[in-house]
């Protein structure tokens, strides 16, 4: 089932991290107190040059020192430190989380057109298909994921969540099937400025992940959902696709439709069933994807998960239910059902 | 050793209660089997072929037939196929020649990969209720769009797409060419591939006028004897084909006798009537990988770049390796046709020991071309031995992108599988130039029956995917994770990359 909250203010005006809290935790009929976790951007101003490294240890004696010398041959660790925490009665601490931030050294991948984010894609699939007790669970620039085992409020008192300020949340509520129990199981998942929370299960993940191995992404989290920010990377950053059109290729219009497009939209609309069927996602799902300038949420081509979205002044919501918005934000202006496959954006402004 | 030292392998037999002498049998059989003797219908049994024909024309169903009536000692090395064989082979001193497709006693792996279905997680769509898209592109497609983007709504499209093929189900007819099967037979097809949104192969026969109006439903094929090759016969196709290997006899050419090769067969062919038509092993211009890709590329310049090029090959143990270097080619597609695919007429040897299975071709071909980076730009045929719809939903998760089906074609149009084609004499109007046979076939009737095959498997094939909880072809594209193997060793699953049941 799932429950998921995305909120983005336009005009980048911080919220903490409380409002999401009560939010998520509306929504505990959906999960199952086996995970939940939050996507901030813009928590980290000081080191906004920095990719934040978020890793999850097993045991920081032992498997900490492979990630430091893994790091230091691609670049220099300005900062590093344990993500604090604080004990919870229910939630047992099985990882420990802690945070790099990192800067690699272009001239090492000077052939490439982003090296800087061709590097850190590369150690994070190294690091997470080593599988020598490091995962890496965030990676972009000014933001961060914090999540783990146990109820929405749990996982935030944890990390003290309160305490982060961003302009860009998402939350995640799970109730898991495939990985209980398993901190890196949780959502939201994120590779360099990509964040995604999913509700639902994709039914093409064989198809999917087996079209983006070929462009050098592993999945290694054991679940459906790492495979959607994967695809957007690809098509967006490495294909350069305006988002609206990855969207496009991830939960298409049936062919009916597009037959009865005009010329040029049925060009288009065939070119890109074409070229990424593979990428296209089966299967009931509503996903909240975010990078640093937008928040976007899309549900599959026929709508067999539930999603809604909402706006108040500069802020757009998007979730599961309008009751987690109105948790929120009791004052929302508009609220609204998207039709399936048909995005909702929001960018920062500027 | 004389010719009756081996027992008859059928027996005929006639209940004489039943039989009403209307001698619809004498009638029927083309190999002569029954003869009117006074009040009573005699029987032959030695020249039998199982064809089924006068026993499914017998108003009285009076007639019986077994198999293998006589017990040779049974022995589990000496089987009576290979004292059979050794029999005939001392006697005549030549290649044994066989019909129809593998006959080895080889475990089928379609039958032992199981498929999935959703249970509450995700839910099973209806296709009675959801749409559900079969629809199947095949061709050339870019590794990536370029896409201008003008801000808000106003995208524009820069990448020029190429020519490829829309199939409405993912099935296509086989190349059967005419000569070896019967206009009749090449004309139901080709009816209902047109009925169906699908397309059919014409074999290296050339293209019969009779067929024309359906050309737009043809593959053209261009094979080591370019019997039939013109620009005529390339423009008229919706897409061609190379046939560089055919999976019931990979590495040897093909032979048409020339008893068959009448009037009609040898204007299509273009070749002198009665003459044999000998398609030799190689194509006399192709010894090496750069050789077929110039004449992929001569035959696109040719037709002006407007028709897809195909390239069959039979499935082998270095199918991967063979197809990644077509894929490099200017070619659309890659037809990779298993070890079961049928024949008119084979070398038994081969038909039985040469080659691999198309599970497992299709599997390492589809992989190879992924580790590659380069799948998706090529499509992917597989061909030989699809039986059933499930055998096409195997075939696609394996990786296929369509399935050719040729002896499912036949069957649906009378073929009793008795393997006899050679023989030039087929009862049901198929693998035959017999007028008297030929005239069996109504394209009429035979062309529905093939359509409503197709409809059929498309309708199944449209349950399993609902059943799976996915509304469109593509998300069945490659989508191992969806089948598990039954009872298959461990190498098989780490070829096929298939988890094993209950994994
Ligand atoms: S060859 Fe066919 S028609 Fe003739 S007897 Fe045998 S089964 Fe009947
Ligand atoms: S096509 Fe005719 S001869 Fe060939 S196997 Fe079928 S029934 Fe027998």
């Amino acid at each position: 089932m799932c429950g998921i909250i995305g909120v983005i203010d336009r005009g980048r005006k911080e919220m903490d991290g409380t409002q999401i809290r009560r939010a998520l935790a509306q929504m505990n009929e959906r999960g199952s107190g086996e995970g939940a976790g939050y996507a901030v951007y813009g928590c980290y101003p000081e080191y906004r040059d920095c990719y934040a490294l978020h890793v999850f240890f097993d045991n920081i004696h032992e498997n900490k020192k492979e990630v430091d010398d893994l790091l230091e041959q691609w670049g220099r660790i300005v900062h590093e430190g344990q993500i604090p925490t604080y004990d919870q009665p229910n939630l047992r601490k099985i990882h420990a989380p802690w945070r790099y931030f990192f800067k690699p050294d272009r001239s090492l991948m000077s052939w490439s057109p982003s090296p800087e984010d061709d590097i850190v894609t590369h150690l994070v699939m190294r690091i997470n298909t080593d599988h020598r007790g490091a995962l890496v669970i965030s990676s972009g620039k000014n933001m961060g994921v914090f999540k783990a085992s146990g109820w929405p409020e749990e996982v935030a008192d944890f990390y003290r969540i309160q305490d982060y300020r961003g302009y860009l949340w998402l939350g995640h509520n799970r109730y898991p099937t495939n990985t209980p129990g398993w901190w890196g199981g949780a959502h939201p998942f994120n590779l360099l400025g990509w964040s995604v929370v999913h509700n639902g299960e994709i039914t093409s993940y064989g198809t999917n992940q087996r079209f983006i191995r070929s462009y050098g992404y592993h999945c290694t989290m054991f679940t459906d959902t790492e495979v959607v920010a994967y695809l957007i990377d690809l098509l967006v950053r490495k294909h350069g696709l305006p988002e609206k059109m990855a969207v496009r290729a991830l939960a298409p219009p049936f062919w009916d439709e597009i037959d009865a497009m005009g010329e040029r939209e049925r060009k288009l609309n065939t070119a890109i069933r074409l070229t990424y069927g593979p990428a296209l996602m089966n299967g009931p799902f509503a996903i909240v994807v975010a990078n640093p300038t937008m928040m976007m949420g899309f549900t599959d081509r026929i709508k067999l998960r539930p999603l809604v979205a909402g706006e108040c002044g500069d802020r757009l919501y998007i979730s599961s239910e309008e009751a987690a918005i109105r948790r929120m934000e009791p004052g929302v202006e508009r609220t609204w059902m998207p039709r399936a496959g048909e995005p909702v954006i929001g960018r920062v402004n500027g | 050793m004389t010719i009756g030292s081996t027992p008859p392998r059928y027996r005929v037999s006639i209940d004489r209660d039943q039989c009403m002498l209307c001698e619809r049998c004498v009638e029927e059989c083309p190999y002569g089997v029954f003869r009117r003797n006074g009040e009573r219908m005699s029987v032959n049994s030695r020249q039998c072929t199982a064809c089924h024909r006068c026993i499914a024309m017998c108003p009285r169903d009076a007639i019986n037939l077994e198999e293998q009536p006589v017990d040779y000692r049974s022995h589990p090395v000496w089987t009576r196929k290979v004292r059979e064989a050794i029999y005939n082979q001392a006697r005549t001193g030549r290649i044994i020649l066989a019909g129809m497709g593998n006959a080895g006693d080889y475990p089928v792996i379609f039958d032992r990969l199981v498929l999935d279905a959703c249970q509450v997680t995700n839910p099973a769509i209806d296709p009675l209720r959801e749409p559900m898209e079969l629809r199947t592109y095949l061709g050339k497609k870019p590794s990536r769009l370029e896409i201008r983007n003008g801000g808000g709504d106003d995208v524009e499209l820069v990448t020029e797409l190429t020519p490829n093929l829309q199939l409405e189900t993912p099935l296509m007819i086989a190349h059967m060419s005419y000569g070896a099967i019967s206009l009749n037979a090449q004309l139901s097809l080709a009816r209902a591939a047109a009925a169906t949104g699908t397309f059919m192969g014409t074999g290296e026969g050339g293209l019969h006028q009779a067929i024309y109006p359906y050309q737009d439903r043809m593959i053209v094929q261009v094979a080591s004897g370019r019997f039939g090759v013109d620009i005529n016969y390339l423009e008229r196709g919706a897409a061609i084909e190379i046939k560089i290997g055919q999976g019931a006899k990979p590495g040897i050419g093909g032979h048409l006798p020339g008893e068959k090769v009448c009037e009609d067969v040898s204007c299509t062919r273009m070749i002198p009537v009665g003459s044999d038509a000998i398609s030799p092993a190689p194509h006399h211009d192709i010894y090496s990988i750069e050789d077929l890709k110039q004449l992929v590329r001569s035959l696109k310049e040719a037709t002006e770049w407007k028709k897809p090029v195909f390239v069959k090959i039979a499935a082998v143990h270095n199918s991967a390796a063979i197809a990644a270097g077509i894929a490099r080619s200017s070619a659309d597609a890659v037809v990779v046709d298993g070890f079961r695919g049928g024949t008119g007429a084979a070398p038994r040897v081969f038909r039985d020991h040469v080659g691999i299975p198309i599970e497992a071709a299709i599997a390492s071909v589809d992989e190879k071309l992924r580790q590659q980076g380069i799948r998706n730009q090529v499509s992917l045929v597989a061909s030989g031995g699809i039986r059933e719809s499930a055998d096409v939903a195997k075939a696609i998760a394996l990786g296929a992108d369509a399935v050719y089906i040729g002896t499912a074609a036949l069957v649906a149009m009378g073929c009793r599988v008795c393997g006899t084609c050679y023989r030039g004499l087929c009862p049901w109007g198929i693998a035959t130039q017999r007028e008297d046979l030929t005239a069996r076939l109504d394209p009429d009737v035979e062309s529905e029956h093939v359509a409503n095959l197709i409809q059929a498997w498309t309708l199944e094939l449209s349950e399993l995917m609902g059943a799976a909880g996915i509304n469109s072809i593509e998300s069945l594209r490659g989508n191992r994770d969806r089948l598990r193997g039954y009872l298959l060793d461990e190498g098989i699953l780490r070829v096929l990359d298939v988890k094993p049941v209950g994994a």
